[in-house]
């Protein structure tokens, strides 16, 4: 092993330095013409002349650097050539990802079932139902007075996520608490929405997948979820007993 | 990239000759897997695990392409599918447990592979690159058999894909747009299942290219050995065939052994019950869990538990949550920083007490402790077991590594690795 890697090795390095500063000469050729072209031509014409030759001198003898040719000072017209075509063929390339990324965001027909309308009459103080919004469950419970008045007695700065409930429901709908029905950990259903599921140490819900409580508010208590249960943004009763819920 | 007393590959059969004149393909096969390539003569039974990991991405590939003839990828008929291919299709059962089981064996074997690189130290100089190569193997294995488990749409497929891809939401800001994005969603959904497929269907191969880059790579300074001596001559070595194809061989049958006695008589103690019922988006099962081989980082996500925050002022710095994804991403991503880590430079643990010691009472208890503690419900009694594993699981690489390879005295290497095997010191160096 140890034979092998040495012979390889000294045999490949100077090639390899070679190859590397063929470009950086060039580059370096280049970019310095483009800036001091304007200033320096009458200026200094010798020092700009001293200074390109350096990097090529560089270059190990025996290694094809290029002749540099009689234009050298001006920006050659392949460069231009090269940078625009390169430009071009990156902007492509670029616009080509947005379609590529974009088709694997929510569709239209996925967006399109963002409403729904929910006939809440039947559910009586301390019941709640399962329904479907987004391909998500939510949860719509009709509180109770005793779970209002838990929920109001809680110091909300004592919260991790401070919220009255009052923030949380429609004005003068208090009793009527919609939410999400997905943990804000990692998407589990809590329990307590069902009739004999258990609804946690807070009397609200309780997630079995890693322990979250949340109280009747639907806050977070304990555990590990960092939010409550999110409130969906647009709900609007259109009656005492139509909600529309996106 | 082999050693200068490397048998050349000179073919006699006239077609051989032809068609190495033009493509030398069994040539390459020759240097890299043939008896053209030197290996150390003391390899043990735990230098087999490479191979076996790579038979396994075979049976997994194989028995891959007859499932997607018969799967198909919709939320309403992707389960029925399963059953299907259960039930009706000939031998399906066959091949549909023979790839439930091949994805167990396969990690079975590369976390063997793994830790055996870890006591051996193969992730040192000059090897890294094999080590990286590795880890982005693993990564890879992970998202395949993550997005594989979501295909039979069972409760615990929809649970996990819902969990796992809520793992994203943890990030600040552009967390949830990510979370949909990956979905195509707002929950896992068909779009989720048919992309799923489309990747676990790829990502085989993206593993098999990276597999040769990974071998290329450690072709270059040669295997390593137990002794982690470096070779100094031809007698340190012998061709890899047929001494270690006889020898892989051998690995090859009792590895099978296992694998069809799991695959015939218990098809399912790897899996979970759950899913086996149709995935319900309305109603989470009691406990999830994700398949064994993730266990331990799942115990490493869990026990986060509290806010990382300013004391008295209520501000949160970073949540539980968030600490929790990035724990678990960290576990891994830690690996890649391993072989600047350890800056002992003596390889194997043989010849490293103190490693020795920590590697065999901290770290395989630790993953083992996590790995139980991540099928446990969150209860406390858990949750704190899971604290401790993963806070050492972390000070072992992170503090105790980097220490113990400066205050630690090794023991004596032999003089090479013929002198380990025959007690007698290597003939004047052929090299």
């Amino acid at each position: 092993m140890a034979t092998s890697k040495k012979s390889g090795g000294s045999a490949k390095k100077p090639a390899k330095k070679a190859a590397a500063k063929k470009p950086a000469a060039k580059k370096a050729a280049v970019k310095k013409t483009s800036a001091k072209k304007a200033a320096s031509k009458k200026a200094a014409p010798k020092k700009v002349a001293v200074k390109k030759a350096a990097p090529v001198k560089a270059a190990p003898a025996g290694v094809a650097v290029g002749e540099p040719h009689p234009g050298a000072q001006e920006p050659r017209r392949r460069d231009f050539i090269n940078i625009a075509a390169v430009s071009f063929a990156g902007v492509g390339a670029a616009t080509v990802v947005i379609p590529l990324v974009s088709q694997m965001s929510a569709s239209a027909d996925v967006l399109a079932l963002s409403s729904i309308e929910v006939d809440v009459s039947a559910i009586e103080p301390g019941q709640s139902i399962k329904t479907v919004w987004r391909k998500q469950p939510i949860f719509i419970r009709n509180l109770t007075d005793k779970e209002i008045a838990e929920a109001n007695d809680v110091d909300v700065s004592s919260l991790r996520d401070p919220q009255t409930l009052e923030e949380r429901t429609q004005p003068g709908k208090e009793n009527w608490l919609i939410t999400l029905g997905v943990c804000t950990h990692l998407g589990c259903v809590p329990l307590g929405a069902a009739a004999g599921e258990i609804k946690g140490e807070y009397g609200g819900y309780f997630c079995p997948c890693h322990g979250s409580q949340f109280d009747t508010a639907a806050r977070i208590r304990k555990g590990p979820a960092p939010t409550n249960l999110e409130v969906p943004e647009e709900i609007t009763f259109k009656s005492d007993t139509i909600v529309q819920i996106g | 990239m082999s050693f200068p007393w490397a048998n050349q590959y000179k073919p006699k059969n006239p077609v051989m000759q032809w068609v190495d004149e033009r493509l030398p393909l069994p040539r390459l096969v020759y240097n890299a897997t043939g008896a053209g390539y030197p290996v150390p003569r003391n390899l043990n039974y735990f230098w087999n695990f490479g191979v076996l990991s790579g038979a396994a991405l075979v049976i997994q590939i194989i028995t891959g392409i007859v499932l997607a003839m018969h799967y198909y990828a919709s939320v309403d008929g992707a389960f029925n599918s399963v059953e299907h291919i259960m039930r009706n299709v000939n031998s399906g059962w066959l091949i549909r447990y023979a790839h439930m089981n091949g994805a167990s064996f396969f990690f079975i074997v590369v976390y063997i592979h793994i830790f055996r690189g870890l006591f051996y130290g193969s992730y040192k100089a000059p090897r890294e690159m094999a080590w990286l190569l590795g880890v982005v193997i693993y990564l890879l294995m992970m998202a395949t058999g993550f997005m594989g488990y979501v295909l039979p749409w069972g409760q615990m497929s929809y649970w996990g894909a819902q969990v796992i891809t809520g793992f994203f939401s943890a990030i600040p800001i552009v967390g949830e747009p990510l979370r949909q994005w990956l979905l195509g969603g707002f929950a896992p959904d068909q779009a989720t299942l048919s992309r799923f497929f489309s990747l676990h269907y790829l990502l085989p191969f993206v593993i098999a290219g990276v597999i040769i880059l990974h071998i290329w790579s450690i072709h270059i300074p040669g295997s390593s050995n137990p002794t982690g001596v470096s070779v100094k001559g031809e007698e340190d070595t012998v061709p890899f065939h047929p001494y270690y194809t006889a020898k892989d061989g051998f690995g090859l049958g009792v590895f099978l052994i296992f694998f069809v006695i799991m695959a015939f008589f218990l098809p399912n103690a790897m899996g979970h019950p759950d899913n086996y019922i149709q995935a319900n988006p309305l109603s989470t099962p009691a406990h999830i869990v994700p398949e064994w081989y993730y266990l331990p980082f799942y115990a490493i996500l869990k026990a986060f538990t509290v806010d990382f925050a300013i004391p008295f002022t209520g501000i949160v710095i970073m949540p539980a949550k968030l600490m929790g994804v990035l724990a678990l991403f960290g576990s891994i991503l830690l690996l890649f920083f391993l072989p600047w880590l350890d800056t002992s430079p003596v390889r194997s643990g043989h010849y490293r007490p103190l490693f020795r010691k920590f590697f065999w009472f901290g770290l395989i208890p630790t993953v083992l402790v996590l790995g139980v503690c991540g099928a446990m419900p969150a209860e406390p009694m858990w949750v704190m077991l899971s604290q401790i594993a993963s806070a050492y699981y972390f000070a072992h690489f992170l503090i105790i590594l980097p220490i113990v390879s400066r205050i630690e005295k090794p023991l004596p290497l032999p003089g090479s690795i013929t002198e380990a095997v025959t007690g007698k010191p290597l003939k004047a160096a052929t090299a």
